[in-house]
């Protein structure tokens, strides 16, 4: 529904400019004139549009091309080492790849630590990043609304390192008393159980979820306020005159007409959370323990595994068993797009 | 022409504060070269040569590279030397590449994995020498209310580092601190989560000083299967720092910077507080397994060392040289910052939590270093 409302401004400049280049036109008999002119401007070709043409497709194409390069490029590398692995690489949860010679290694543990803890980030950016994007479209005064849209777009541009420090220095003692009081009242529940990792030292995925979610806050803020803000003013102001109160508007109109954009928004967000390397690194405890589904497990994502262990790379063999560990991140991700455009194409009616 | 003019009284300027700072360290270091045996050389140092050399290659020995590269350049005020810290593994693959003029590595060229092969290829057809420059001691860091003085030997330690001794109150624990009351709480293991040296050092030594209760092996992973691991010695340090009942193995200075308390390390001849003086004395007692000027130790020496007053835990670093092979500008800039390194720079070594070398080590070292041509 992006499309449609981006495509409806251009219609209205265009005619517009249309209509202002006419007069020139006007002064010979109206009829037959549109006809040829229409015909002229279909048969030129400006050199810009030759051009712009060019550079559009060509950018396109690269970008295709690079992507399936990285894809290529992994899965070569990744196949000499995946011969080498002495168990099974989907479904083993051990992770040695030092000897060469007998490398075990499976990414069960690092999909997921990854999964659970973008999850668990997402579960808590999404309610926020929704109450954020209504404030500031609907429920905040204009000249207040701008401002406050820059200070979150701020949020983006800190770096992920401080996220890191701020997390594991900061938050995680904070988070501590939290901690315990969950493992201690609702450890019964899978989720709450003592993880493998001690709370104290805050390197839970409970800390890492929460850092997440900051992380990825200002990206499904920015794009769901953009797409609620071109809720169409026909449906809020029918609404508005069929006696419907603030929150009533918000439900009928500007929800269900922004609900996909907002799902794709989460949905890059959830992307952003599954790549997050540098912050997981400083804030996850490492574990020699399996995932036992508690949000109090340590671990290692595929990313923060692979930054772990890069600087050390001797051998390729051992470099290639972190490569297929990319891969299937690669994969992931790759998976998580295609439901957010899935989602995106499936919500049409909305438009 | 004004500005050209403007440029040159920069330049001047300029030119002028680089000679006056130069002259500044040049007078600093006598004084400076006071304190420790292996500082005040006499050997002389022949400057000159490529103005900048490169060297990769371990991380662990990046602030010894870094003492060392000011002390060259007070001694020799036109040199210079780049260190990318981007890991041994590297080190290796840049020195083998040519890409720098020497290597830094937490372990010598393996001849398994064909590095010796191509060293020698890189050096024009001759060996590469493994010259370990850096030593760092590690120290078993811990936290843990009351006490301060703690003694551990090496099975005693491999048996926390794996799990066998889960409590600080354990018998195998007493056993070994007679008359300290420790309290009942649990170990809290922290181990490194990236790759490192300091790890496949430290596991090597469990290997060999824990009389069969290390039965793990040793790599850059931590085996021990107990704990949690954190990034890096300062993540490491900070974690048990900010934990009671915590213990890791880290490099002195981290161990300090954290306030943790270091185990004293009984080797079978009563317990050895980490200083400098029994480090050195651990190297000291090293044998050599390399040939000739090839100085590769025999970890096993140290580790393993029954000598009264010898701390044994230590990370020992390597740079990896050419024998010959180099062209005359590499191979004078090469010899005079190692020179430097294995003389005047030995001085700032203990501030940046590295041990001096003891002389007769260095006067080994300097043999080598004299060889290379």
């Amino acid at each position: 529904m992006n499309d449609r409302t981006a495509a409806q401004r251009p219609a209205g400049a265009g005619s517009t400019g249309a209509r202002a280049g006419v007069p020139a036109a006007r002064p010979d008999s109206e009829a037959p004139i549109p006809p040829t002119t229409e015909a002229d401007q279909k048969k030129l070709v400006r050199p810009g549009d030759r051009i712009f043409a060019g550079l559009a497709t060509g950018s396109g194409i690269f970008i295709v091309v690079l992507i399936a390069a990285i894809g290529v490029f992994l899965l070569l590398q990744a196949i000499p080492s995946l011969g080498l692995d002495k168990v099974n690489f989907l479904t083993s949860r051990e992770w040695s790849t030092g000897d060469v010679n007998n490398m075990r290694y499976g990414i069960l543990d690092l999909l997921l630590v990854t999964v659970v803890s973008a999850a668990f980030a997402l579960l808590i950016a999404m309610p926020i990043a929704l109450g954020i994007a209504l404030f500031l479209t609907q429920y905040a005064p204009r000249r207040l609304a701008r401002p406050f849209a820059y200070v979150i777009d701020l949020l983006a541009a800190v770096p992920s390192i401080i996220f890191g420090l701020w997390g594991l220095l900061v938050l995680g003692p904070v988070l501590t008393p939290i901690g315990e009081w969950l493992t201690a009242n609702l450890g019964w529940i899978p989720l709450f159980a003592e993880g493998n990792v001690s709370i104290e030292l805050g390197g839970t995925i409970f800390t890492a979820g929460i850092v997440l979610a900051v992380m990825v806050l200002p990206i499904i803020t920015a794009v769901s306020r953009e797409v609620f803000d071109r809720t169409p003013v026909t449906h809020v102001e029918g609404a508005i005159a069929l006696g419907a109160t603030k929150w009533e508007v918000v439900r009928t109109t500007v929800l269900p007409f922004g609900k996909a954009g907002y799902v794709s928004a989460s949905m890059l967000g959830l992307g952003r959370a599954l790549g997050e390397t540098i912050a997981l690194t400083i804030i996850l405890s490492g574990t020699g323990a399996v995932f036992g589904w508690s949000l109090f497990d340590g671990g290692a994502t595929f990313a923060s595994k692979i930054a772990l262990a890069a600087p050390e790379f001797n051998d390729p063999r051992t470099a290639g068993a972190y490569i297929a560990a990319g891969l299937v991140l690669f994969v992931l991700t790759f998976g998580v797009n295609a439901i957010a455009r899935a989602i995106v194409a499936g919500h049409k009616e909305y438009e | 022409m004004k500005t050209k003019r403007h440029g040159a009284v920069l330049g001047l300027i300029a030119a002028g504060a680089l000679l006056l700072t130069a002259c500044g360290s040049d007078a600093n270091t006598p004084g400076a070269g006071s304190t420790p045996a292996a500082g005040d050389s006499s050997v002389p140092v022949e400057c000159g040569g490529k103005s900048k050399l490169s060297a990769e290659g371990s991380s662990a020995q990046q602030n010894a590279i870094a003492t060392f590269i000011q002390a060259y350049k007070a001694k020799c005020p036109d040199a210079d030397l780049a260190y990318n810290p981007s890991g041994s593994g590297a080190g290796v693959k840049q020195f083998n590449a040519g890409q720098v003029d020497f290597g830094g590595s937490d372990s010598p060229l393996s001849e398994s994995k064909g590095e010796v092969a191509a060293a020698a290829e890189r050096c024009k057809g001759n060996p590469a020498w493994n010259l370990p420059l850096v030593f760092g001691p590690v120290a078993l860091g811990y936290k843990l209310e009351g006490v301060t003085d703690l003694t551990l030997t090496g099975e005693v330690a491999a048996k926390i580092f794996n799990g066998t001794v889960k409590k600080w109150n354990d018998p195998a624990i007493k056993a070994v601190n007679g008359s300290a009351s420790l309290p009942d709480k649990d170990i809290k293991v922290v181990y490194r989560s990236d790759e490192s040296g300091t790890t496949d050092n430290f596991q090597k030594y469990l290997t060999a000083a824990s009389k069969g209760a290390w039965t793990q092996g040793d790599g850059k992973q931590f085996k021990g299967g107990v704990g949690e691991a954190k990034e890096k010695s300062a993540g490491v340090a900070q974690a048990a720092g900010s934990v009671d009942g915590a213990i890791t193995y880290v490099e002195l200075s981290f161990a300090q910077d954290n306030k943790l308390s270091i185990a004293k390390i009984d080797n079978g001849s009563g317990p050895v507080e980490l200083t400098n003086e029994t480090v050195g004395k651990a190297i000291d007692g090293a044998t050599i397994k390399g040939a000739g000027n090839d100085l590769v130790l025999d970890l096993n020496s140290i580790y393993g060392s029954t000598t009264a007053g010898a701390y044994p835990l230590l990370l020992a670093t390597y740079e990896i040289v050419c024998s010959k092979g180099y062209d005359a500008d590499t191979a004078k800039a090469v010899k005079a910052f190692l020179t430097v390194a294995a003389t005047t720079g030995q001085d700032g070594l203990a501030d940046a939590g590295y041990a001096p070398l003891p002389k007769a080590f260095q006067d080994k070292l300097l043999t080598a270093i004299q060889a290379i041509a």
